[in-house]
């Protein structure tokens, strides 16, 4: 049998960050009290009418022009029915066959549409009443009930689980960055649903997909993904088939239970909401949504790549807009200085010493300035001063900023130049590790550790590893 | 032509129970309605926009502004059986 292909699509609900609802004034929130943000709108009292938050288009023109997607020139809002008691009108106002965006893509991923819609209430189960044995109830809070979400689907253009966690996150910096919305898994204002199947590698034709649902990190969207997808392949492969299904992700047991649904479910008879008329985005409308848009992390990270940064490190820096500027400055303080070395030192040896510090923020917010932090690395590209030595001066700049060179005097860590002196450091190291002298001839090239470290101690690090290492092979 | 199983169908979405008779009556309304539809369907409809609304209005928007909301107590008042502050339904997956 040929080898199995994984294919995935996601489905992605954003909430927006307005001040109110999508059709009401009733303001959002999380985390109040039950029922203290509803009206007779969206509580659907016979007779009222819904209006558009024209705050929420906005968002919805900026998610569409941040994913490349076509803007329909007219939009219309339909009804989708259904009963359940988190939806007080039975229908859900969402879009369906005209979304307000089409087609677009996000890296290396197309997107296949996004469109506006209202979320549904929270339901909170509080299982048996006592009186009649199988009599569950439940709790209805109309709080959340109307806040305005953006769906966004993809096409099915994911080819593994880890792929799939790593494009979300680069789709949920983007929205964050946009400003739209809080981006908060575990809030709920932003949640991904994966449409998951199997087929044999090269064909053209989609397998069956089953939909998982309550993935609310993306540790458990990958661990979800991989458990489904193992699950289709072995089916598969002892010559099943795949039933097409909605399964309900456990992050306690990692297991996948299948919501059975009834088959009518899904007949949702859609049709146009006679109570919203079009939305038509005027073309000042649709300039303010492109030129509202901030460097987005895929145009950031290919143009760090393009300065010499690696795609981990470009990442990195991407969905932190801060460091970002943070480094650009540095690269700008640090000419003739390699970005990508500088790049190095904000995001590793900076981040570690301002997490040793226990200092609050980032970089930014750090008592370095990036000429300092330029200057330092320059000392130590130069061999002013070791790369350990240059570590202790950066601990010294997180606790009281300052000059690097300065406190290179001050705590006497120029680099030794007198190689006499480093010279009788090192044989003497050797003399007292006579051991791993004995291992290195061996061809234990691990046991040049133990020297180095001792020259290193007794130097307190101002000596060149490299000239060290030097010295050693020399004196074997 | 719409079928008995249609309407059945239809009405089990809609959560309406139907008498026999009313079954029966279902068939014929339903099955003129879209007859009615073919016949449109039917017609030279070259260069004419589907109509989605009858009235010509578009963007009819409201600023992002909060107003004020119901008070609990109130919003709470039609609930035949509040609990906590929230409406009390039967469980749906009892149904």
């Amino acid at each position: 049998m040929a080898e199995l292909e994984a294919v995935i699509g996601l489905e992605i609900h954003v909430q927006l960050a307005t001040k109110t609802k999508m059709f009401c004034g009733c303001e959002l929130s999380f985390g109040d009290e039950p029922n203290v943000h509803t009206c007779p709108v969206c509580l659907a009292h016979p007779g009222v009418l819904p209006v558009p938050n024209e705050q929420a288009i906005r968002y919805a023109l900026q998610i569409g022009a941040a994913l490349n997607c076509e803007i329909a020139p007219r939009s219309i809002f339909h009804r989708k029915n259904y009963f359940y008691p988190d939806s007080p009108k039975a229908y859900q106002i969402s879009q369906y066959d005209i979304p307000i965006c089409g087609a677009g893509r996000l890296g290396d991923v197309r997107i296949h549409r996004a469109h506006l819609e209202e979320d549904a209430a929270k339901m909170i189960h509080v299982g048996e009443s006592g009186r009649i044995h199988g009599s569950g109830a439940s709790l209805v809070d109309f709080n959340r009930g109307g806040t305005p979400l953006v769906e966004i689907v993809t096409e099915p253009d994911l080819r593994d689980a880890a792929e799939a966690a790593q494009w979300a996150r680069l789709l949920r910096e983007t929205i964050r960055q946009l400003g739209v919305s809080d981006v908060n898994m575990e809030e709920g204002s932003l949640r991904v649903d994966a449409n998951v199947s199997v087929r044999p590698a090269g064909s053209e034709e989609l397998g069956t997909k089953t939909e998982l649902k309550n993935m609310n990190s993306f540790r458990f969207l990958q661990r979800g993904v991989e458990a489904e997808l193992a699950r289709q392949r072995e089916l598969v492969e002892s010559g099943g088939t795949v039933e097409q299904e909605t399964l309900h992700f456990d992050p306690a047991s990692g297991s996948l239970t299948s919501l059975r649904s009834k088959e009518e479910a899904h007949d949702y008879r859609y049709f146009p909401e006679p109570d919203l008329v079009p939305l038509v985005p005027s073309e000042e409308q649709l300039r303010e949504a492109r030129e509202s848009l901030p460097e987005l992390p895929v145009a950031r990270i290919a143009r760090y790549q393009e300065m010499g940064l690696a795609y981990d490190v470009a990442l990195t820096l991407a969905t932190d807009p801060r460091t970002a500027g943070y480094f650009e400055n540095v690269v700008e303080a640090g000419e003739g200085i390699e970005p990508r070395v500088l790049a190095n030192w904000v995001t590793g040896e900076l981040a570690a010493a301002l997490r040793q510090a226990e200092v609050d923020g980032g970089a930014a917010d750090s008592r370095i300035s990036p000429p300092d932090l330029a200057k330092l690395v320059r000392l130590v590209q130069e061999k002013k001063i070791s790369h350990g030595s240059g570590k202790k001066v950066l601990a010294a700049m997180v606790k009281g900023g300052g000059d690097p060179e300065k406190i290179v005097e001050r705590e006497g860590l120029a680099q030794m130049s007198d190689s006499g002196e480093l010279e009788a450091i090192v044989e003497k190291a050797m003399a007292d590790n006579p051991d791993a002298v004995e291992k290195i001839r061996e061809g234990n090239n691990k046991a040049i550790g133990a020297i180095v470290g001792a020259v290193m101690r007794e130097t307190k690090g101002r000596a060149d590893g490299g000239e060290v290492n030097r010295l050693i092979q020399e004196k074997l | 032509m719409i079928e008995r199983d249609q309407v059945l169908h239809v009405a089990r979405l809609a959560r309406l129970s139907l008498s026999e008779e009313e079954v029966e009556t279902m068939v014929g309304e339903l099955s003129g309605i879209l007859e009615h539809v073919d016949r449109i369907g039917n017609l030279d409809l070259e260069g004419v926009e589907p109509t989605s609304h009858v009235i010509a209005l578009e963007n009819v928007l409201r600023p992002d502004e909060p107003r004020p909301s119901l008070p609990p107590d109130v919003a709470l008042a039609p609930a035949p059986e509040p609990q906590d502050g929230a409406f009390r339904v039967p469980s749906p997956q009892a149904e």
